[in-house]
């Protein structure tokens, strides 16, 4: 993963931004770039208070804070690895303490480490195995107690076309995402009986600092296969994220979202 | 709001979901166009519509004839000057065994049953798209929302309304790869077991039976329907073309 600071660009909201998430608490995992920060930053322009964690840049992080305080909620920033269930419990128990309790969950925490089978290391393997996988556990397993307690919550999970349809180099990485799927679908049926929505999105190639550093190659076969004919900005995520937290999705659960412009269809 | 100044016809706008659909979609700032064969129906939605301010044009019509699917678009045109959403919600559905075996005798479901449901569900759907999309094309802009059903994953006493359901999906995908190049975007709504005429006669046993399936464990509400054909009309879908959205209380779960 790129360590380039995003640049500072606006954002768009969603389309008719209302006040629909007003007074709500979001967590939403690797929320300081790239899709996790169009994420927290739509919630926010839809009036969620956001708290997001970061490994190590702290300045990063700390910029997505500024925006949300600029939009007029409140932002936390928190230091945690999602791979560390303990990390994962202390910030949960912060953001509760910090910003009064926790309504919404949005783990888009996630790394790629590419190879094929034949040359992948193991540290390749249980690093993405670790993060993208074990974090999301990590975070429901953290949240799930205090959504069973209050009767409701909407947890969003973000996993990939890839996850769904297998992709060569990427025998780790699809091995999580399809992992994230099945979690889904389990925990949906685990906590819909308390009123919690429990939902994945699977984004095609989005326009990210990531993305735009890949290979000209990639970008080529993805747009080969796009139908819509264009890469997906993150904030077109990040819509179809506020969508399914608001009390419009409210009796949609178990759900995988493709956003992929027809990437895989 | 969401759909602020767009132009949408919804089919069988008359009852139920799509009764439902128009008056969120006036809610939402569009100007709508309703189409079914319920007179009545029509009367009363037009007028919840225009007790809620919103601009409404009713055409009768049925959506598996040609003539009058043409005079529908062509009233949306007359009217509005533009069509940009097609919500595909008009549907019915007439429940038997394929074959049934009562007292050593064995009843068949009737050509009629499954030729009036496929042609309203399936050819419908078919046939508003492609006349609707005339216009879209021209505009560069489009937005269709398809209404399958949980029914299309298979159901006893429904091979007519699964088939027809089933089919629903296979063409959405197929217009969206049409279609893109447009800019016209093709998705479907799967309702799960919704509050609606469809649903009021089902046998107390039997509901009881369904809930526990649910994990929502409930029915959805029309209006429910109603906020994701919104949702999928809407630019905040703007990336999302081809796909099949259920909106279940998660009983498609593991299905």
């Amino acid at each position: 993963m790129s360590e380039t600071t995003m640049e500072s660009k606006a954002f768009s909201p969603t389309p008719s931004p209302g006040r629909e998430l007003a007074g709500k608490v979001a967590i939403v995992t690797g929320g300081s770039r790239g899709i996790g920060q169009a994420i927290a930053l739509d919630l926010a322009c839809n009036g969620a208070h956001i708290a997001i964690n970061y490994r190590r840049s702290a300045a990063e992080a700390s910029k997505v804070i500024q925006q949300a305080e600029g939009i007029g909620v409140r932002g936390l920033a928190v230091q945690a690895d999602v791979a560390s269930f303990e990390n994962a419990q202390g910030m949960v128990e912060a953001v509760v303490a910090e910003l009064g309790g926790l309504h919404i969950l949005v783990n888009n925490a996630g790394i790629n480490r590419d190879s094929v089978i034949w040359k992948m290391t193991e540290e390749q393997w249980d690093e993405v195995i670790a993060v993208d996988l074990k974090g999301t556990f990590n975070y429901i397993r953290a949240a799930a107690p205090i959504f069973k307690e209050q009767g409701s919550g909407k947890i969003v999970n973000v996993t990939s076309i890839n996850g769904l349809r297998g992709k060569f180099g990427q025998s780790n990485y699809t091995a999580a995402k399809g992992g994230v799927i099945a979690l889904t679908k389990t925990i949906a049926r685990e906590l819909g009986r308390f009123n919690v929505n429990v939902n994945a999105i699977a984004p095609g190639l989005i326009e990210t600092d990531m993305v735009k550093e890949a290979p000209e190659k990639v970008r080529e076969l993805a747009l080969s296969e796009i139908v819509l004919g264009r890469l997906g900005t993150p904030e077109e995520v990040a819509w179809v994220v506020t969508f399914l937290c608001s009390e419009r999705a409210r009796h949609i659960t178990g759900e995988i979202i493709t956003v992929d412009g027809g990437q895989y269809l | 709001m969401l759909l602020e100044d767009k132009v949408a016809w919804i089919t069988g706008g008359g009852n139920g979901i799509g009764r439902a659909t128009a008056l969120r979609f006036a809610r939402e700032g569009a100007r709508v166009v309703i189409s079914d064969l319920d007179e009545q129906g029509l009367e009363a939605a037009a007028q919840e519509i225009t007790a809620a301010e919103g601009q409404v044009e009713v055409v009768v019509g049925s959506v598996t004839e040609r003539s009058d699917v043409q005079r529908i678009v062509d009233a949306a045109l007359a009217k509005f000057g533009r069509l940009e959403i097609l919500i595909n919600n008009a549907g019915v559905n007439r429940d038997a065994l394929v074959t049934r075996v009562k007292d050593g005798e064995v009843r068949l479901m009737s050509d009629e049953h499954w030729e009036l449901v496929v042609n309203v569900n399936l050819k419908g759907t078919w046939l508003c798209s492609q006349l609707a999309a005339v216009p879209m094309i021209a505009q560069k802009y489009g937005r269709i929302v398809n209404t399958s059903s949980i029914g299309a994953l298979g159901n006893i006493g429904q091979a007519n309304y699964a088939a027809s359901k089933a089919g629903v999906i296979g063409l959405t995908k197929t217009l969206a790869l049409e279609w893109a190049r447009y800019n016209i975007a093709v998705n479907c709504v799967a309702p799960g077991a919704t509050k609606t005429s469809m649903t009021a006669g089902i046998p107390e046993k039997l509901l009881e039976g369904l809930l526990g399936k649910i994990p929502f464990q409930r029915l959805g509400e029309a209006e429910e329907i109603a906020a994701a054909h919104a949702f999928l009309a809407s630019d905040q879908a703007s990336y999302i073309t081809g796909q099949v959205l259920f909106v279940d209380g998660g009983i498609s779960v593991g299905v």
